[in-house]
């Protein structure tokens, strides 16, 4: 299999025209709303939202670690999952030796998630087992 | 003549990608009056019924009235993320059309070539689908956060915490077709479910009809609909993170939405239940065209979602993830070992 550069390449260019076909209509679409669109400044026009009342402090918050961790999860879960593609193409080639071999892989990754789980990393709110963890009654 | 072949070739690349942009910016038309009116129907009102016989003009009437709103900034916002983001959540959700495939190669009547119904048959093109259309993320990441309002801010986070958790499963089900199919091109995924609609693949038993439910119950959640629109809980988050977007860049995220919706629609129709192959295999089904099939079985799912939509209520926050961590990828990573031993 030793394709040249020019066929390998040969179904992304008109994924190229594509690209710059959807840049132009979405560009096409902005310039056409900025100079149809009204401007009316008031005095509260450009104010955050907050349900109707006069907002206060900025927005940068502190927020929730807890998805910080689910990121991190993503991460791992999702890089496991492109392994395991490279063995789904070809699951019946790589016979026994690649099932067994995906078999602990897998089983690794159970454990993990199991791990997780039993840690409270999976709970959202406080949920009344991490309660009793954190604040023992 | 070789000049005349890549002119030509050009040509067709041109006709499909203009063809392809035509539908993708025209369909949210008619799919928001289906939606309304479906709506309306299911809660035993009439839905849009003023601008146009049964209300068809409606859609129209709202996009001439998105392109005259004004597009307001907040002041306090990351001006640049803030533009940026519609961009980034739409362009993607675009990008994705171009490894779908709509049919086999067919003959054109008058010129004599063949021509393919897809832009671009890339080998691996569930992973271009699922990378590409996972890039979404970052519009409503960066929108909730560069918008600088609380609201926003939240709906950002639940709306990204939600997508990846459930991208994770999406990517498990893939891994299960193509499995079943040995292949990761979406062509040869459909070409291995020829034949009945036994076949095909959510009736590959014992683990099809499995994969299909955690491809449904995930890419329901990617694409935020109800039962798992928690993005745009409007009890509790205004309009999650895109409060303050307003006029055109608004209509972007809907767009986008839309396109994904449509997106997932067709890629349960490749994956699942055969493409473009008719259900039984018997000669008057080979007459129709396989376009319609494939179209037809689209249009049941975009109708399933939007009856869905008005049929159940809203999951909560902490069942959204539980459901996504705690049931469908385990679920899913044992399906993976069974589907793994009945290929050998």
């Amino acid at each position: 299999m030793c394709l040249s550069a020019a066929a390998q390449y040969a179904p992304l260019w008109p994924l190229a025209v594509y690209f710059v076909a959807v840049v132009i209509l979405v560009g096409a679409m902005l310039v056409l709303s900025h100079a149809l669109g009204e401007r009316r400044r008031g005095r509260l026009t450009s104010v955050p939202y907050e349900s109707g009342v006069v907002g206060t402090g900025s927005a940068r918050l502190h927020f929730d670690v807890k998805f910080y961790m689910v990121a991190m999860f993503f991460v791992i879960f999702d890089m496991e999952a492109v392994f395991v593609f490279a063995w789904a193409v070809s699951a019946r080639e790589a016979g026994w030796a690649g099932y067994i071999e995906m078999f602990i892989f897998i089983s690794i990754l159970l454990a993990a998630l199991f791990y997780l789980w039993r840690l409270g990393a999976l709970e959202w709110g406080t949920s009344m087992k991490i309660r009793r963890k954190i604040e023992p009654l | 003549m070789p000049d005349t072949a890549i002119l030509l070739e050009v040509l067709v690349i041109v006709v499909k990608v203009s063809v392809i942009c035509g539908i993708l910016f025209g369909l949210p038309l008619p799919l928001t009056w289906l939606e309304r009116k479906v709506a309306g129907h299911i809660q035993v009102r009439l839905g849009p019924w003023r601008v146009g016989p049964h209300g068809v003009l409606q859609p129209f009437a709202d996009m001439v009235k998105l392109l005259i709103k004004e597009d307001i900034v907040p002041d306090r916002a990351d001006k640049f993320l803030f533009k940026l983001a519609p961009l980034l959540s739409m362009i993607p959700a675009f990008l994705v059309f171009v490894a779908i495939p709509f049919g086999e190669k067919f003959a054109i009547p008058f010129i004599g070539n063949e021509i393919t119904l897809y832009i671009s048959d890339m080998n691996v093109g569930i992973l271009y689908i699922l990378a590409i259309g996972g890039l979404g993320i970052y519009g409503m990441i960066l929108g909730g956060w560069a918008s600088n309002s609380k609201y926003s801010l939240l709906g950002g986070l639940r709306s990204s915490a939600q997508m990846i958790s459930y991208e994770v499963s999406m990517s498990f089900a893939a891994i299960g077709v193509v499995m079943l199919t040995d292949s990761l091109n979406l062509l040869e995924m459909v070409r291995s479910q020829s034949g009945s609609f036994l076949d095909w693949n959510i009736f590959y038993l014992p683990v099809g009809p499995v994969w299909f439910v955690i491809f449904m119950i995930s890419a329901l959640a990617e694409i935020n609909r109800i039962p798992f629109d928690l993005p745009e809980d409007e009890g509790t988050l205004a309009a999650g993170f895109h409060t303050e977007y307003s006029g055109m860049r608004f209509s972007f995220f809907m767009l986008a939405e839309y396109v994904a919706m449509v997106t997932i629609a067709v890629l349960t129709v490749v994956m699942f239940l055969g493409g473009w192959n008719p259900p039984l295999d018997i000669s008057i089904f080979h007459l129709v065209p396989p376009i319609f099939w494939f179209l037809g079985k689209v249009v049941l799912f975009i109708y399933f979602f939007m009856w869905l939509r008005f049929t159940l209520p809203r999951y909560r926050y902490d069942q959204l993830m539980a459901i996504g961590w705690k049931v469908l990828i385990p679920l899913s990573l044992v399906t993976i070992l069974v589907t793994g031993l009945m290929k050998i």
